[in-house]
């Protein structure tokens, strides 16, 4: 996609969500956006690192709840607006991620893996021993009075929101299109030969690692605020983490659209089956949809659509 | 509060309890320690041995553990039809690390909801006869719940090490994780092996949920606890040596439950994975490791 | 012919619409009066959520054979919520913006009932609550209403019993042991549990938590045994209860008291599993089936649960949540019926000053929505049998000891040699 395009086509999204926030009132469906958008943000995160350099993180939902958790304290500490919160969160998030790029340094595929899942489990004891933060009781967040012109407070953490996602998109495109992005694809065909042939790979996997922590992190931050209620069961939930790795599986993982294909469809599945479908098969689908997907079209979507096209032009 | 019963028993509670860790981390130590697979649904399988151990239990009286053994072959069968799906699906196209992780996420979503359609999320338990009761030694307690997992743990590390290294089929399996190329030219083929090996790992998932079940009440998604504990296990011991997973099981179960006893249980999982974190910041190989 | 007959079913529609309007405010027959929420089908809380949801159903299918409410007839809209904290927010929007639900419930357990509160209380609605601890502490919200009844302090009020029945002793007990999982509920009433043991005077002599996630329980008896306490409040969710009971009774725990807030206990499976590891235990329940508790309509009730829960995979007996379930609709329905409509400040109004007859026995609410003054029983399990099912639906296996008002028999002490 040509770069005024795409710059034309994020605009145009950002102002549909306006127009949106000021025709439709129904508070319901921000709500199903938010999640949408949020599972999006994730992805596009996740994808950075498991996408762009082949390293699998496990432990996205720790990410994901030191954002959400950087809010209660900071909130309960200091009172601070939302837009300093998102902040914070995402710097937190990235600090964590600029300490797991360290890890790369030694563990290779699945060990670092392993990893990931090793050290969200000691956050997560962390945070539940944290009497401070509510522990593993919760903290209750109360939602406040204003939302600037917004109707609600639910389209003010919307907009936020699609803002957040969209400012993600775009720089995992800038990533992955720069020289920086092809250093990162040699790291995954290849981390001994890209090192050899003078692709400085710790410096971009420090630099992936902490961009996936920061905007994860950033996703997590207005969390506590739509939910008014955490506690690290919910922050740290095993759905997180499966989400942020299926979508940009069945999206794929190769560019950077494959992930905000893949989160917007079945994200937008699982919203509509929520209400729809009701009980166990929602999980069931989610399953049989993965796994249906991985074995027929481990490319993802986007591999399908390349491989039609190729056999168009031949 | 530091007294010499409590440490002697705090340090057999835990070699206990890492016994039946060694039992829900061997078939992983094969199938992902071998041969690479990042089987996350294994602890999904091992809930669907507490079931069938539970079903059976419940209703015709079997001993859960005697149920156990009887279904592991019918659990091989199923392992080597999942590896056969795998290998056409992944391993044919070199799709396996990331790909195959995502399809075991999958499997384990849909194990787990098959159960919970058919059977409900009660929890479960069995009944045996030495099931509450206990053996005291001097001020040493060993109760028979987890003693008889201990026994049946340590019996199936044995033969499994005993196959691993005695037999022609077990030497295989190790080469097919160090050197294809080599047992090519033995004659053998290594996606046999390798379907023969899963199944196997499958196979001991029968006979840990069935010690799971003599431990504690079971609920189709009490296998996701197990995920981190199960990999942890295997990485310590130094991906797929039999001995060295069985050692870090057991180190696995003293750390918790000298850290219960003394410093306050809610910290065991952080010092737990903490273990971890370290030994694969100093030791990635493990502390027994093959590399 | 077809035509016939579907003229004389309209007919008869017409007939029975013509019966319903002789009711008084019954204008809008046609339109059936909704009533929303979410519930945990699947995920941790849903075996509760399920058993809750048949309760709830009886209730509907009641009413409905009696007419209706205001001759409207009753229908649900539910989600599952999936236990998930994050799902509860969207949920409720859409039973409010989309669906257009005329009245609304909360869901079980406090950690779903939370997330739908700011909501709830931006549209003003009046919110049944059904078993969530202290879940309108922080939002103050005056049309909650819990049903419950854990008593206008929640927290100190779970525990009041236990540590009233332990220091009416003699010997008075010195010492107390608190353990709890590291979870919400459970750390709430270890919370409690602490308040009441330093105003009783007792010493605590080990307060510690622990990670659901715990396979052996055996170390952490010890740790408690080592503290020698008279005492030991434990605080726990049902696989860790059994691990509790278990570990207590291979370790050979000498306290004089054991229980409190274990949840499980009051789950049939688990009972029969545990037979008589349990007797001696004392641990809160909020309705039994003693003779002092036989309230109007509850054994019907069950009698209805029983049959519609079996091959549900639910607790077979139900005496737990379920007739709260039936109950927190019962006063729901009652004030729609006295209030004659369903304006929200009218029905918030005539809940907090009426008093309701229900399957749990009166209910009334105080000034926070939680129960005017609390019914946690605490009962003791005695005389249980191995492996026996039908054993505890009749009295006599948990016997009532607190409050007074509703006992059954006396405390047994201590609890075990």
């Amino acid at each position: 996609m040509k770069s005024a395009a795409f710059w034309g086509v994020l605009a145009a999204i950002l102002a549909g969500g306006l127009a949106l926030t000021a025709v439709l009132e129904n508070e319901y469906y921000y709500n199903a956006l938010y999640l949408i958008l949020q599972a999006t943000l994730m992805a596009v995160a996740w994808n950075i690192l498991g996408g762009f350099t082949g390293y699998v993180n496990f432990g996205s939902a720790a990410f994901f709840a030191m954002g959400a958790y950087t809010t209660v304290a900071l909130n309960k500490a200091l009172g601070l607006p939302l837009p300093l919160l998102i902040l914070a969160g995402g710097a937190v998030g990235g600090l964590v991620g600029f300490g797991l790029g360290y890890l790369t340094l030694r563990l290779k595929g699945v060990y670092f893996a392993i990893a990931t899942l090793a050290m969200a489990i000691v956050i997560e004891t962390f945070i539940s021993n944290w009497t401070y933060v509510g522990g593993a009781r919760g903290a209750y967040m109360l939602t406040p009075d204003q939302h600037l012109w917004f109707n609600s407070y639910i389209q003010m953490l919307f907009m936020v929101m699609l803002l957040l996602t969209l400012a993600a998109v775009a720089i995992s495109r800038m990533l992955s299109s720069s020289r920086l992005g092809r250093g990162l694809a040699a790291i995954r065909d290849d981390e001994v030969a890209a090192e050899s042939a003078g692709v400085p790979t710790l410096r971009l996997k420090l630099v992936s690692t902490t961009v996936m922590g920061a905007m994860m992190g950033v996703a997590g931050a207005p969390f506590p605020y739509f939910v008014t209620f955490v506690d690290p069961v919910s922050a740290f939930n095993l759905f997180i983490a499966v989400n942020a790795i299926a979508m940009p599986m069945i999206g794929g993982t190769g560019h950077w659209i494959g992930p905000v294909i893949g989160a917007l469809l079945v994200g937008s599945m699982q919203e509509i089956v929520k209400v729809t479908v009701s009980s166990e098969l929602n999980v069931l689908i989610v399953g049989v949809m993965l796994v249906v997907f991985i074995t027929l079209a481990p490319q993802g979507i986007v591999g399908l659509v390349r491989k039609h096209w190729q056999r168009r032009k031949s | 509060m530091f007294s010499a019963d409590l440490l002697a028993n705090a340090v057999v509670a835990g070699i206990l309890l890492g016994g039946f860790y060694a039992a829900v981390a061997i078939g992983l130590a094969i199938v992902f320690g071998q041969l690479d697979i990042v089987n996350i649904a294994h602890p999904a399988f091992i809930i669907v041995g507490a079931y069938i151990a539970y079903i059976l239990n419940s209703r015709f009286g079997f001993d859960p553990v005697l149920v156990g053994l009887l279904a592991a072959p019918a659990f091989f069968v199923v392992g080597a039809l999942i590896y056969r799906v795998y290998f056409l699906a992944f391993e044919r196209t070199g799709q396996e690390s990331l790909s195959g992780l995502a399809f075991f996420f999958g499997v384990m979503f849909i194990i787990e909801v098959v159960l919970i359609l058919i059977y409900g999320v009660d929890y479960r338990l069995v009944q045996a006869d030495y099931i509450g009761q206990s053996w005291r030694i001097g001020f040493v307690d060993f109760p028979f719940r987890m003693l008889v997992p201990f026994a049946v743990a340590t019996a199936l590390t044995a033969v499994i090490y005993t196959f691993m290294s005695h037999t022609f089929m077990g030497r295989a399996i190790q080469a097919v994780a160090q050197d294809r190329l080599a047992l090519q030219l033995m004659g053998a083929d290594p996606v046999r092996i390798k379907q023969w090996a899963f199944g196997l790992g499958i196979a001991t998932a029968a006979i840990a949920g069935s010690l799971l079940i003599v431990i504690g009440p079971v609920e189709p998604s009490v296998g996701r606890l197990y995920i981190g504990r199960a990999f942890a296990i295997v990485v310590l011991g130094g991906m797929g040596s039999i001995s060295g997973m069985f050692i870090a099981a057991l180190i696995l179960g003293i750390v918790e439950s000298m850290v219960s006893t003394f410093a306050g249980p809610s910290w065991s999982p952080a010092v737990a994975f903490g273990l971890l974190a370290l030994t694969l910041a100093l030791r990635p190989a493990g502390l027994f490791g093959r590399r | 012919m077809d035509n016939a007959r579907s003229f004389l079913r309209a007919g008869a529609f017409a007939l029975a619409a013509a019966s319903a309007s002789l009711l008084p405010l019954a204008t809008q027959a046609a339109e059936p009066l909704k009533i929303g929420f979410s519930m945990a089908l699947t995920g941790g809380l849903a075996g509760a959520g399920k058993a809750a949801l048949i309760g709830m159903e009886i209730w509907r299918d009641d009413v409905n054979k009696k007419g209706g409410l205001l001759g409207r007839k009753v229908e649900f809209v539910y989600y599952d919520d999936a236990t998930q904290p994050a799902n509860v927010p969207g949920l409720y929007t859409k039973l409010l913006e989309v669906d257009k639900v005329d009245l609304l419930v909360s869901a079980y357990g406090t950690n779903l009932i939370a997330p739908a509160l700011p909501i709830v209380m931006r549209k003003k609605m009046v919110l049944p609550s059904l078993f969530g601890l202290a879940a309108n502490e922080q939002f103050k919200y005056d049309r909650y209403f819990q049903i419950m009844p854990a008593g206008p302090s929640p927290l100190t009020d779970w525990s009041k019993g236990f540590f009233e029945l332990a220091m009416a002793q003699n010997p008075k007990p010195k010492t107390v042991a608190i353990v709890a999982a590291d979870a919400e509920f459970a750390l709430n009433a270890a919370a409690g549990a602490r308040t009441n043991a330093q105003k009783a005077g007792l010493k605590i002599v080990y307060d510690k938590t622990y990670p659901p996630p715990t396979t052996d329980f055996s170390p952490i008896v010890r740790a408690i045994q080592a503290t020698n306490p008279d005492i030991v409040f434990v605080g726990s969710y049902p696989p860790d209860s059994v691990g509790m009971v278990k570990a207590a009774n291979e370790v050979g725990l000498k306290a004089k008291l054991f229980g409190g807030g274990m949840v499980g206990l009051q789950f049939a499976s688990i009972q029969k599993n545990l037979g008589p590891l349990l007797n001696g235990i004392v641990n809160y329940d909020f309705w039994v089936p003693e003779p002092t508790l036989d309230f109007p309509g509850v054994k019907e009730f069950l009698g209805k649960y029983q049959e519609a829960a079996k091959g549900k995979g639910v607790d077979p007996y139900g005496h737990y949540l379920p007739p709260f379930a039936y109950a927190y609709l019962q006063v729901l329905g009652q004030s729609v019926e006295a209030t004659k409509g369903i304006d929200q400040g009218k029905l918030a109004a005539h809940m907090r000053k009426s008093t309701f007859d229900t399957v749990v026995g009166k209910v009334k609410f105080g000034k926070n929505g939680e129960w005017a003054k609390t019914r946690v029983l605490q009962v003791q399990f005695r005389d249980v049998q191995k492996d026996n099912l039908e054993q505890f639906a009749g009295p006599g296996k948990r016997v009532v000891l607190y409050p007074k008002e509703w006992k059954s028999g006396d405390l047994v002490y201590p609890y075990k040699q």
